[in-house]
């Protein structure tokens, strides 16, 4: 098991024929998801086909610039992604701009930080380990940001009354919230906390049976897989104190009253 | 002691007032005139122009959390967030002033009546020795002893703290009980004189 045995296209089509079998089967029984299926597994080959030709590009080059643009356009898709998560809608600038801020702190940051001075790659920039581990740091801590995020926003908007009852009493905006946010920081975390609790007996991560695959000796592959859960719970964790910081911050003006109109984007009704 | 000046709510005339310590104003008017924007603009829950002082001290010059402890906002509807009556006290109150004895600082509040919990939020805001009280219908889901009880606990603090009061509410003869002389009529946009000379 020392070198990974190469998969030919004849290899892949095999693949394919259990997809299509699937689709045969299904289109027979009218289970109506055929045209998805047959759409969503086309969508995978060519994505995936293009990624790898960039990352081989990318690999050969090993361009700092390129990188840092290819990371961008990461950074970007990953806020994104967070803001289409929240089930209310958010002033777009605001919504992006914390977004944006909280994930170069759970992932950019982690990233540089494992790339200089823990796994020590020379340049540090090397694409084969900056972009991959960029790419599981993103959208595994988004997760976590996302989760956090929408809770604050619904829970605080759920208890409006409550929060500027305790205002009426003389609490200050972080005193108001401040079960909210304990709640909030619970709702990001428990994923990676389950996940870390579950490695190994419940679940073989994807990257450690990855490297297993391509040949890497077990042990070797769980050192970087502990590596990575690591980070992953440190970038979630500091990514989710970030966005519940930010948002929090835009909930309240700075005579400390509660302010919906300037983190939402519909229109909040008048008290 | 407290002074308002040109407090501009959208869609009404400026409002401007004073009152002398230990004064009880009223307020009266259909629902949505504005009574309940007033006195959030007062307790500076909302961003809204013009200037309110007690004696020197302006909403400016100190933290809205410091200046809400000063000016306390008595909501129509109590909110309590957690499971029993005491947490959500942040000093003593005079809980026999209102009828209850020790043992309600262990009560579900989910188990409280909306007249209890009406009551204990009066204790709770002068738990924090207020020197202004928006009282916004304090009494509106209260029967008549425990309405007569309030007022008198209310006249009480202002005379022993040389607090202000301002007091919203639907009757007429509420209003014309617990004002020192005046009530402000939204409904007209006037003062209305019930008494000639404020009693102390």
């Amino acid at each position: 098991m020392n070198t990974l045995i190469s998969l030919s296209a004849y290899d892949l089509m095999l693949a394919a024929l259990l997809v299509l079998a699937l689709v045969g089967l299904v289109a027979r029984m009218n289970l109506g998801i055929t045209q998805q299926l047959v759409i969503a597994a086309i969508r995978t080959t060519v994505q995936l086909l293009l990624v790898g030709l960039v990352l081989k590009q990318v690999f050969e080059s090993a361009q700092l610039s390129l990188i840092a643009l290819i990371m961008l356009v990461m950074l970007t898709v990953a806020a994104w992604e967070v803001l289409s998560r929240q089930k209310r809608k958010i002033k777009a600038f605001w919504g992006f701009a914390i977004s944006v801020i909280s994930l170069f702190v759970s992932s950019f940051l982690i990233t540089l930080i494992a790339l200089f001075f823990i796994i020590g790659t020379d340049p540090w920039y090397t694409p084969q380990y900056a972009i991959p581990l960029l790419g599981m740091l993103l959208g595994n801590t988004m997760n976590g940001i996302a989760l956090g995020m929408d809770r604050l926003i619904q829970t605080a908007w759920q208890q409006r009354a409550v929060i500027e009852q305790r205002l009426m009493l003389g609490q200050t905006a972080i005193e108001a919230i401040r079960e909210i946010r304990h709640e909030s920081m619970r709702a990001g975390m428990i994923p990676i906390i389950n996940a870390m609790a579950a490695a190994g007996i419940v679940s073989l991560p994807g990257m450690m049976t990855g490297q297993i695959l391509s040949g890497t000796e077990p042990v070797e592959a769980v050192k970087y897989q502990i590596l990575i859960m690591f980070l992953i719970t440190a970038g979630t964790g500091f990514g989710v104190i970030a966005v519940l910081h930010l948002i929090s911050k835009r909930l309240f003006d700075a005579r400390d009253r509660l302010r919906f109109d300037q983190l939402l984007a519909e229109k909040t009704p008048d008290y | 002691m407290l002074k308002v000046h040109d407090i501009k709510i959208p869609g009404l005339a400026p409002i401007s007032f004073e009152l002398a310590a230990g004064e009880c104003l009223g307020v009266s008017g259909d629902s949505g005139c504005g009574k309940t924007r007033l006195l959030r603009a007062i307790a500076d829950m909302d961003e809204v122009e013009g200037s309110v002082c007690i004696d020197e001290l302006c909403r400016p010059d100190v933290s809205g959390a410091e200046w809400r402890k000063q000016v306390a906002l008595l909501p129509a509807e109590s909110q309590w967030w957690f499971d029993t009556v005491a947490p959500h006290f942040a000093a003593t109150a005079n809980l026999a002033a209102l009828g209850f004895g020790d043992e309600v600082a262990h009560w579900q509040i989910s188990r409280c009546s909306s007249g209890e919990k009406q009551r204990l939020s009066i204790l709770r805001m002068l738990a924090n020795r207020p020197k202004v009280l928006l009282l916004d219908e304090p009494t509106a889901n209260l029967d008549v002893e425990n309405t007569r009880k309030v007022e008198m606990l209310v006249a009480e603090y202002l005379a022993e703290n040389n607090a202000v009061a301002i007091w919203v509410s639907h009757n007429r003869s509420q209003l014309e009980r617990v004002v020192s002389e005046r009530y402000f009529d939204f409904s007209k946009a006037a003062m209305v004189t019930v008494k000639q000379s404020t009693p102390s």
